[in-house]
């Protein structure tokens, strides 16, 4: 019998926490378990890291035998491009400044939509992060250097 | 007497100036995300917390509370004029209120709706003044076994509840431990999960996964549906509901009121769920049920009601036990504790300003949402036109600005962008990231408390069943756990959430 794997919801979900059960057992291993009356700091991540694992094999089984397929979807370009804006913020806003580091943001995020109008978003860009110094730097005196260098 | 002199002293903390200033904040915020749809009270509040660091406690928790209840209003405002629910809570609401709107009425159903509100919001910050001193008196005698149970029947409560597959969402439950146990252990000191990153030696920021999650998740799942969004504005005349409707209304507000007060205290359970209850009831006790869906009144009243009631009682648990009944709850009790406040049974007794200042907040809340929402509906209405697209980038950017300013570390930005990728495949898995929020918030609580359980019984798990507080508990989590895993509770539970999910496909 053969099932699709790939789009099999509570197949992944089960991997999912599978996974995250058994890194967090191996992980605590390395810290000691101490025992039920002294608990070391190994003892509750492990304990929960098993019970996970249980979950998510009862899950993978639900999986394969109901076969429900995954319904949400994410567009890829926002999935790559969000994060990247975000890393992006966070790289130039210890190197650049706060300016260059919010219109980066803006207009990247913007970008990870399924419509973009070039000067519309320009525009946004150039709102959202005037009003943003306004309130934030000048407003509520958020302690970051606008533009690094100045 | 005592209530009165306790409720005396609330008014009198929440009536300064500047408290006054950060509820109107509060409620203007909430109705705005409540209105706008892509945008919860969750991520908002998420967003909002770094920024009330500097505010003091009292007036920074007032004007979290009023942004949650605020919304409650927001939804159901756009519910009725445009056939959108802003919110979940007020998926039900366009039943009826829509077909109001277009017979001409959206005035009186707008009114009624608002009063609705008002009188549950009413009802429960009397019920909250009422019940909330011996709940938490009682608590006080607690000792980390008996939290140690109360703490799991939240939890499995909460996982079971809430819609969705019970074992995936008790999964994530276990998730959001694992995540709130991330950083220096309290006994011994070693740094756990750190991966070698001081920044996480203080564990991960509440706020930083609740943006990751919630905000940026969101935002991942949205922009992969395409945007619809038709804007039917009907004209709002004549505010003021008949005699008539008054006299039909009375006994849906009541009864939605006591629906959302029961479903409010009950962790994991949603507004929406308390106000689809309250509809099916009035469908039920309706003399005339086919009018319901052609815009009967009650089905505005009772829903409103119930949805306003279930968001004010979930602060019951919260205040006085520890325990976050919902997301936004964890969200509530995550900033109590950067406030430095612990939560608990003790906050009524160490903060009382905090404690009865807030009940008595959310009560002028509620005076304030009434009087300023019907007068600005239009200006809301005209923001329902903003396009997504122009939305979520400012979303971005006030998330990102929020998260840096916590620690002005860039690490969080990094820990957040992470969690907006899990947020997303947890959405796309089914499993639902609520129950991992409150897992996490409660993760080193749960942990201290066994520990400590433990410690105190040389070792002896029994502990946890002879002692008869904790017994108690630990057979309701058993009941609950049973009860909800029978075939035919669950069928039906599911049915309920699924509809006050999909709502109205009309």
């Amino acid at each position: 019998m053969k099932i699709a794997l790939r789009n099999n919801k509570d197949f992944w979900a089960g991997i999912m926490l599978i996974t995250t059960g058994a890194v967090s057992v191996l992980i605590a291993r390395g810290y000691s378990f101490g025992s039920t009356m002294r608990m070391g700091p190994g003892y509750f991540p492990s304990v929960l890291g098993g019970i996970l694992v249980l979950f998510g094999l009862y899950v993978m089984i639900m999986g394969l035998r109901s076969g429900e397929k995954i319904t949400v979807h994410c567009s890829i370009r926002a999935l790559i491009v969000l994060p990247l804006s975000l890393l992006a913020f966070g790289v130039l806003m210890t190197h650049a400044g706060f300016i260059p580091a919010l219109a980066v943001l803006i207009f990247g995020s913007a970008s990870a939509g399924r419509e973009f109008k070039f000067v519309e978003v320009l525009l946004l860009t150039l709102i959202l992060t005037g009003f943003s110094v306004a309130v934030f730097s000048w407003g509520l005196g958020l302690p970051y250097p606008l533009i690094k260098g100045f | 007497m005592e209530l009165f002199n306790n409720l005396i002293f609330g008014f009198s903390v929440a009536l300064s100036l500047q408290n006054l200033f950060y509820c109107f904040i509060g409620v203007l915020v909430g109705t705005l995300i409540g209105v706008l749809p892509g945008i919860g009270p969750m991520a908002t509040i998420a967003m909002l917390l770094p920024l009330t660091f500097n505010v003091p406690p009292v007036a920074a928790m007032i004007m979290l509370a009023g942004i949650y209840y605020g919304a409650m209003y927001g939804g159901s405002t756009t519910s009725i004029l445009v056939n959108l629910p802003g919110e979940t809570a007020s998926v039900v609401t366009c039943i009826d209120g829509y077909q109001m709107a277009r017979q001409g009425r959206a005035g009186a159903a707008l009114a009624i709706a608002a009063i609705g509100s008002f009188f549950a919001g009413t009802v429960c910050t009397l019920l909250i003044a009422f019940f909330a001193p011996p709940l938490a008196e009682f608590a006080l005698k607690f000792s980390s076994a008996e939290y140690f149970s109360l703490m799991l029947m939240g939890l499995v409560a909460a996982a079971v509840l809430a819609h969705g597959n019970m074992v995936k969402s008790l999964a994530m439950v276990v998730v959001g431990l694992l995540l709130g146990i991330v950083g220096a252990d309290v006994n011994s000191g070693i740094k756990r999960f750190a991966f070698g990153f001081y920044e996480l030696a203080d564990g991960i920021g509440v706020v930083t996964i609740a943006v990751g999650v919630f905000a940026v998740g969101e935002i991942l799942s949205n922009l992969s549906d395409p945007e619809e969004r038709q804007v039917f504005t009907s004209k709002v005349m004549n505010l003021f509901p008949t005699r008539e409707d008054l006299k039909r209304s009375f006994g849906p507000i009541v009864r939605g009121t006591g629906v959302g007060a029961f479903f409010g205290v009950l962790p994991g359970t949603t507004p929406a769920i308390a106000s689809f209850s309250s509809y099916m009831i009035e469908k039920k006790l309706g003399k005339d049920p086919s009018r319901f869906g052609q815009g009967a009144i009650e089905g505005v009243a009772g829903p409103e009601s119930a949805n306003n009631a279930d968001a004010q009682c979930k602060f019951i648990p919260m205040l006085t036990l520890g325990i976050p009944a919902s997301g936004t709850m964890a969200l509530m009790l995550g900033a109590l504790m950067i406030y430095g406040i612990a939560p608990g049974p003790q906050v009524m007794t160490d903060k009382p300003d905090l404690f009865w200042g807030l009940i008595a907040s959310m009560w002028i809340g509620n005076v304030m949402l009434l009087v300023l929402n019907l007068p600005l509906i239009g200006m809301w209405v005209r923001l329902l036109k903003l396009p997504y697209r122009l939305l979520f980038p400012a979303i971005m950017a006030f998330s990102a600005i929020g998260i840096y300013s916590v620690n002005s570390s860039s690490f969080d930005i990094y820990l957040m962008a992470i969690f907006g990728v899990l947020g997303i495949v947890w959405r796309m898995l089914d499993c639902s990231p609520v129950p991992m929020m409150l897992g996490f918030v409660l993760g080193p609580m749960v942990e201290e408390n066994l520990r400590r359980a433990l410690q105190v019984s040389r070792g002896d798990p029994s502990v946890f069943v002879t002692r008869p507080i904790s017994l108690a508990f630990v057979v309701a989590t058993v009941l609950i756990l049973i009860v909800m895993a029978a075939p035919a509770v669950r069928k039906l539970w599911g049915a309920a959430g699924a509809s006050s999910r999909e709502g109205v496909t009309e």
